[in-house]
C-alpha cells in the first residue's frame, strides 16, 4: 500500500505556490532585518522551512486514518503540555507561551492547532454528518474551549483565538443546523459583550489592543502607535512600492517586528499594492486548491481535516492581513507561511502535510 | 472511480462553495483595504513617512551684532551648545530622567516641570532642556548616547553683552519667547523655545536683529538615531545694527551717575540722536542669555530699586526747577515775562497761601528768574497764565506725551490741565493749584527723556526731535514705519518760538552754570565750554524738607544740560532718585559734557598734531584763572563749545572736580556749591499739601560753612 502511493499524486502546484510564497518571506524577513539586531534571520527561516518540508513529506507518508485514531491520545498530550508551559515555561514578555527542550524552544500553542484539527475531523465524521444534537454541539465546543481557556490563561489571546475557527469549520460542515447557530451566534455575543463589560476576563491592555484599531490616533504614543506605523508603512508603499529593502518605515525601525506579525506591511511598503496583490492572489490560489482538495477527500474525515486546515489558515490570513491594514485589531497571530518563526512555519508545513496526506490518497479506500 | 462517489462519504458540495465565496468575499474587503491605503491615500500616508522618518533640527540663526557709532563692537555673539530632549514614543523617558537631572546638574522637579510644559506640544519638537552646557556636560551627553538616545545638543550663538551692565537698558536682553508673547499675532514667527529679544534694542530691532533659522534634515529611525542626512537650510543671520550710541560718552555718563539711582541721556538735539543712555541700579543682560535662574530674577523683581526698569523713559517724577524752561516759554510767547518784575522776599502770598522761595531774591527780571530759580518769579508767572496756557506750551514741547523714542515701555508723564483733572478725577480744577505747577510740582510728572527733549529742543530754537538709538538710514523704510506706529509719540516737531524768546531762555540757562549769585549750578561751571542748563530739586510726596541724601523722602535732583547755549550740539539730562540737589546732577552732566567735547577735541586735525592732552578730569591747574572767565559771547557758534585757544592749553577745566580736589582749597568753595546760601526756613504747615510746596532748582544747602547768610 505503501509503494502504490508515488508522489505522482502529491499537489505539486500547490506546494509551488506555497514555496514561491516562502521565497518572498524569506527575501522580505533578509529584508526588514538587514539593518537589525535579527540580522541573519532569513536563514534561520530558510533552515524552518527546510525541516518544514521534511515534515510535511514525512506526514503525508503516515495514512491520516491513524492520525485519526490517535486524536484522543494527542488531545490529551497537547492539554498536558500547555499545562506544562503555565508551570515551566519561560516568561516572555510577561507571557509563559514557550517551552524549552534542550536548544529549542516551542509554542505547545502551535501545535494544539493542529491537534484540534485532527480530533474535530474526527470528532465530526464519527457523528456522520447527520443533524447535530445540542449535546454534540457542546461536547465539540467543550473539546476546543478547554485548550483555548489554557492558551488565553498564558495569555496568548491571538493564538487562542485560532482554535475558534476549527470549531466554527466543524459546526459548518459537520451539520448544525441553521436555528442552532443563530442561538449560538446570539448567546455567545451575549456572553462575550458581558465579560468585555465585567472587565475582570479580559485585560486592559488586551482591550486597548482590540479597539484601538478603531481609532488608532487617539493615542498614537500607545496602543495605537504599531497600528500607525503599520498604516504608513502600507500607505507610503503606493502603488509600486518603494523598493526592496527601501521601505523608510522598515528600514527605519518604525514598523514593529517588521519580519514577523508585520511582514506583510513591510512587504507592502517595499513592493506596494502589485506587490500586495500579488500575494493576496498566492494566498486566494493556495486555500481555493486546499478546497479543491477537499472535494475530492476520498472520505468525509478527510474532507474535514483540509477543511480544518483551511479554517485555520483563512482565518490568520485574515486577522493578519487585515491587521496591518487597519481593519482588525492588532493580535499576534502570524501570517503564515510569510511571518518569522519556527512554530508557525513547522505547522503550517505539518498542516499542509495533512493536505497532501488526504489527497495522496483520494483514490485509495 | 464512479462507485466512490457517494452522496454519504462526501462533505455537500454547496457547503464548500459557501465557503469558498466566503474566501473570495474576505479577500475582496481586504484587497479594497489595500487599494485604500496605497492607491487612493498613498500621498497621504508617504508625508506621514517622510515626518516619521526625517527630523528637522533648526540650525539657529545668529541675532545680528551691535555697533556703536563709530562701528566699535558693542554686543557679540559666542558659540554655544544646549542640550535638547527629543520625545519618542517607543521609549519614555521618565525613567531616565533621575540620570539626566545627575548628569546635567539640573533640579529634577524643575525638569519634570519642563516635561510637562512641553507636553501639549507636537511630539517631534525637541525639548530645550539646558543652555550653555558645559564642556563636562557635553561629554555626559556623548558617553550615554546608547542609554539616553533621547538627548541631543544643538549648536548656538549666543549673546555676549558688555561687562557690568554697561548700557544695559539701552540694548536690553533676550529671552525665551514667553507664552503671552506667543499668542500675540506680532510674535507669530516664534515657536517655544525660541529666543527674543525681551527689552530695549533688543525688543523693539528684535525684527531686524533675529535673522532666519535655517534647518538641516536628518534622517532618523524610530529611535531617533541619526542614520543619514537628506538636506540643509542654511541659516540667515540677522543684520548688524549701528547704533548712535558712542561707547566713551556712555562710559563718562556709567561713571558719572555711579552708584547713584537714577538715568542719565545724553543726545544730539539737532538729529535725536542718542550718545548715551544711562539707568542706575542697572543688571547684567548676560545672566539672561542663558536662562536666568529664579533666584537671579526674583532678585531683581524685588528690588526696591527696580534695575529692570529703564528710569530714563519709564520714571515719571516731577521736574521741579527744570519746568521753570517751559513756563519761560509759556511767559515769553504769551508777551508776559518780557515785562514782568517780581520781588522776591524768600517766597509770597498767593490764592491766600505763602508760598517759600529759597532765597530772598529781591527784584528780579526772568533774565535772573532762571540762572537764579526764582520761584516767587514763577508762582506769579504761573499765576497770571493759568493752567490751561501753561499746558498747551508743555504740550507743544511734548510734556505728558511719549517722544517716541525706539524703545519699549516708554511712560507719557503728565501734565495738568483743567481738562485733565476733570476726566481723571472729575474735579473742577482749583486756581490756586497752578501755583505749584509753575515750579514742576503737583500732578506735573516727566520722564527723562521727555525733560531732555523738551528743554534742548527749546535751546534748539523750537526744534524737537525725536530720541532714537538707531538712525532711521540703518533699517528698511517699511521697517521704520512699522517701528514708528509701534512707538508712537510726539516725534519730530517744529515750536515756533519767538527769536526773544529762545535767546532769552537760552541766555538764562547760560547763566546757571556761570558763577554768580544764586546762580544754582556754578558749581558745575565748565570752563571754556559754552555750557547752559537748568537744575530741579523736586520734592516727592511726603517728603517736605527732608534731605538725607539718598533716603525715600529726599527730593529727586535733575539736570538738564547742553552746550553750547543756542543749537546745542549736546544736551545731557540727570536724573538722580532722592539725590537731593540739583546742582549736584548739574555736576555729573558737567562730566558727560566734558567727556564728550574732549573727544571732539581729539578728533579734531589741529588737535590730533599737538603733544598730550591732559586727561579730562585732571588739570586742576589753571582753574583759578579760568574761574571766572565767561565765555565769550560768540560761542553761539557750534564750533565754540570747545575751549578757546588760549585756555586749551590749560586743558578743559571743571569745577565739580574742585571739590575733590586738594589743591582747590578756597574757602568759599568749601562743599559743593559753596556759593549758594542756604535758608533755614522750617516746614510750614500752611503749605497747599506737601508737593505744593516750592522746592527750588536752585541748591538749598543746610548750613552751607562760612559761605552762608555773609554772602547774602
Amino acid at each position: 500500500m505503501q509503494k502504490a502511493l508515488g508522489y505522482r499524486d502529491f499537489d505539486w502546484p500547490l506546494l509551488g505556490m506555497v514555496l514561491a510564497l516562502c521565497v518572498l518571506s524569506v527575501f522580505e524577513i533578509y529584508s526588514a532585518t538587514m539593518h537589525t539586531k535579527y540580522i541573519g534571520f532569513h536563514v534561520k527561516q530558510t533552515y524552518w522551512i527546510g525541516g518544514g518540508l521534511v515534515l510535511m513529506f514525512l506526514l503525508a507518508r503516515v495514512d491520516y486514518h491513524r492520525l485519526l485514531d490517535f486524536a484522543y491520545w494527542a488531545y490529551g498530550v497537547c492539554l498536558v503540555s500547555l499545562v506544562a508551559v503555565r508551570l515551566v515555561g519561560t516568561r516572555v514578555m510577561g507571557a509563559r507561551r514557550w517551552i524549552r527542550l534542550g536548544p529549542i524552544h516551542f509554542q505547545p500553542s502551535e501545535w494544539v492547532k493542529l491537534v484540534l484539527i485532527v480530533l474535530m475531523a474526527h470528532y465530526f465524521a464519527n457523528l456522520g454528518c447527520r443533524r447535530l444534537t445540542w449535546p454534540d454541539i457542546f461536547k465539540a465546543i467543550a473539546l476546543v474551549g478547554l485548550p483555548m481557556l489554557l492558551v488565553v490563561s498564558q495569555p496568548d489571546l491571538g493564538t487562542a483565538l485560532t482554535y475558534f475557527p476549527i470549531l466554527v469549520a466543524g459546526l459548518f460542515l459537520g451539520g448544525i443546523h441553521w436555528r442552532q447557530a443563530l442561538l449560538l451566534v446570539t448567546v455567545s455575543v451575549v456572553v462575550v459583550a458581558g465579560a468585555w463589560s465585567s472587565g475582570k476576563a479580559i485585560k486592559p491592555y488586551q482591550k486597548a489592543r482590540l479597539t484601538s484599531f478603531l481609532n488608532p490616533d487617539a493615542d498614537p504614543r500607545g496602543t495605537g502607535y504599531h497600528l500607525r506605523q503599520s498604516l504608513i508603512a502600507v500607505g507610503s508603499g503606493g502603488i509600486w512600492g518603494q523598493g526592496a529593502e527601501k521601505g523608510t518605515q522598515t528600514q527605519g525601525d518604525f514598523l514593529p517586528i517588521p519580519h514577523a506579525d508585520f511582514i506583510f506591511a513591510a512587504f507592502s511598503e517595499e513592493h506596494g499594492f502589485v506587490g500586495a496583490f500579488l500575494v493576496l492572489l498566492l494566498y486566494f490560489a493556495i486555500l481555493m486548491r486546499l478546497i479543491q482538495n477537499a472535494q475530492t477527500a476520498a472520505d468525509i474525515p478527510g474532507s474535514l481535516l483540509v477543511m480544518g486546515v483551511v479554517a485555520v489558515l483563512t482565518f490568520q490570513i485574515m486577522v493578519n492581513i487585515g491587521m496591518v491594514i487597519g481593519f482588525m485589531p492588532v493580535t499576534g497571530i502570524p501570517l503564515p507561511l510569510m511571518s518569522y518563526g519556527g512554530s508557525s512555519v513547522l505547522f503550517t508545513f505539518l498542516a499542509l502535510g495533512v493536505v497532501m496526506n488526504v489527497r495522496m490518497r483520494r483514490f485509495v479506500n | 472511480m464512479a462507485e466512490r462517489v457517494n452522496r454519504e462519504e462526501k462533505l455537500p458540495a454547496l457547503k464548500l462553495t459557501l465557503v469558498q465565496y466566503g474566501i473570495l468575499l474576505m479577500m475582496l474587503v481586504l484587497l479594497a483595504g489595500l487599494w485604500r491605503l496605497q492607491v487612493l491615500g498613498a500621498d497621504s500616508w508617504k508625508v506621514l513617512a517622510e515626518q516619521n522618518r526625517i527630523r528637522k533640527v533648526p540650525i539657529l540663526a545668529p541675532r545680528g551684532k551691535l555697533f556703536d557709532r563709530e562701528g566699535r563692537l558693542l554686543v557679540d555673539n559666542y558659540p554655544s551648545v544646549s542640550c535638547f530632549l527629543v520625545r519618542d514614543p517607543s521609549h519614555p523617558v521618565d525613567t531616565d530622567l533621575p540620570l539626566i537631572a545627575r548628569g546635567l546638574d539640573l533640579d529634577l522637579d524643575q525638569l519634570r516641570a519642563t516635561l510637562r510644559r512641553y507636553r501639549g506640544a507636537a511630539a517631534f519638537q525637541p525639548i530645550p532642556i539646558k543652555q550653555d552646557i558645559t564642556p563636562d556636560e557635553q561629554a555626559f551627553i556623548a558617553a550615554h548616547r546608547n542609554e539616553l538616545p533621547e538627548l541631543e545638543t544643538i549648536d548656538e550663538e549666543r549673546r555676549l553683552y558688555p561687562r557690568d551692565g554697561f548700557a544695559s537698558h539701552a540694548i536690553g536682553y533676550v529671552g525665551e519667547v514667553s507664552e503671552d508673547m506667543l499668542n500675540d499675532p506680532r510674535y507669530a514667527y516664534y515657536e517655544p523655545g525660541d529666543v527674543v529679544g525681551r527689552a530695549g534694542i533688543e525688543q523693539s530691532y528684535d525684527e531686524i536683529l533675529r535673522g532666519q533659522d535655517g534647518s538641516m534634515d536628518v534622517i532618523v529611525d524610530s529611535h531617533g538615531r541619526e542614520v543619514g542626512r537628506a538636506g540643509i537650510q542654511p541659516a540667515t543671520p540677522g543684520h548688524d545694527l549701528k547704533l548712535t550710541l558712542d561707547i566713551d560718552i556712555q562710559r563718562a555718563a556709567e561713571e558719572a551717575l555711579g552708584t547713584a539711582n537714577g538715568a542719565i541721556i545724553a543726545m544730539d538735539p539737532r538729529t535725536g540722536q542718542i550718545l548715551a543712555l544711562v539707568s542706575h541700579p542697572n543688571f547684567d543682560p548676560n545672566a539672561f542669555a542663558v536662562r536666568i535662574g529664579r533666584a537671579e530674577w526674583d532678585a531683581l523683581i524685588s528690588d526696591p530699586n527696580h534695575p529692570l526698569m529703564n528710569k530714563a523713559i519709564q520714571d515719571q517724577l516731577a521736574p521741579g526747577s527744570t519746568f521753570k524752561v517751559i513756563m519761560s516759554v509759556a511767559g515769553l510767547q504769551q508777551g508776559i515775562a518780557q515785562n514782568l518784575k517780581v520781588n522776591c522776599a524768600g517766597g509770597g502770598n498767593f490764592y491766600g497761601h505763602f508760598f517759600h522761595c529759597d532765597h530772598h531774591h529781591g527784584l528780579l527780571s526772568i533774565h535772573e528768574a532762571i540762572p537764579e530759580s526764582c520761584d516767587t518769579y514763577f508762582y506769579q508767572l504761573a499765576s497770571m497764565l493759568g493752567i490751561d496756557t501753561i499746558a498747551k506750551y508743555a504740550h507743544e514741547l511734548g510734556i505728558g506725551v511719549k517722544t517716541g523714542i525706539d524703545l519699549p515701555n516708554e511712560m507719557a508723564g503728565v501734565m495738568p490741565s483743567t481738562e485733565w483733572k476733570m476726566k481723571t478725577y472729575h474735579e473742577k480744577w482749583y486756581a490756586g493749584e497752578v501755583i505749584s505747577v509753575g515750579i514742576g510740582q503737583g500732578a506735573v510728572a516727566v520722564t527723562p527723556i521727555q525733560l531732555l527733549r523738551a528743554l534742548s529742543g527749546v535751546a534748539s530754537d523750537g526744534h524737537m526731535v525725536r530720541p532714537h538709538l538707531v538712525d532711521a538710514d540703518q533699517v528698511p523704510a517699511d521697517f521704520e514705519r512699522a517701528l514708528l506706529d509701534t512707538y508712537p509719540g510726539s516725534g519730530t516737531t517744529d515750536v515756533p518760538l519767538n527769536p526773544d524768546t529762545w535767546m532769552t531762555i537760552t541766555d538764562g540757562m547760560a547763566g546757571t552754570t556761570q558763577p554768580g549769585l544764586y546762580h544754582t549750578a556754578e558749581g558745575a561751571h565748565l570752563v571754556g565750554i559754552d555750557f547752559a542748563g537748568k537744575t530741579g530739586t523736586a520734592q516727592v510726596v511726603g517728603g517736605g524738607d527732608t534731605h538725607n541724601r539718598g533716603g525715600a523722602k529726599t527730593p529727586n535732583a535733575w539736570f538738564v544740560g547742553m552746550a553750547p547755549r543756542r543749537n546745542p550740539e549736546i544736551a545731557v539730562v540727570v536724573l538722580q532718585e532722592h539725590g537731593d540737589w540739583g546742582s549736584g546732577s548739574a555736576k555729573l552732566a558737567a562730566q558727560v559734557i566734558t567727556a564728550y567735547v574732549n573727544k571732539q577735541r581729539r578728533l579734531s586735525n589741529n588737535l590730533a598734531a599737538s603733544p598730550v592732552q591732559p586727561p579730562a578730569h585732571t588739570a586742576a591747574n589753571g582753574q583759578q584763572s579760568a574761574n571766572r572767565v565767561a565765555p565769550p559771547a560768540a560761542t553761539v557758534q557750534m564750533a565754540a563749545i570747545w575751549s578757546q585757544p588760549a585756555l586749551r592749553a590749560a586743558g578743559p577745566t571743571q569745577h565739580a572736580r574742585k571739590t575733590t580736589d586738594p589743591a582747590a582749597t578756597a574757602p568759599e568753595r568749601l562743599g559743593v556749591g559753596g556759593y549758594e546760601i542756604a535758608l533755614n526756613h522750617p516746614d510750614d504747615p500752611k503749605r497747599l499739601g506737601t508737593q505744593a510746596h516750592s522746592s527750588t532748582g536752585s541748591s538749598r544747602r543746610q548750613p552751607a560753612p562760612t559761605a552762608g547768610r555773609g554772602a547774602r
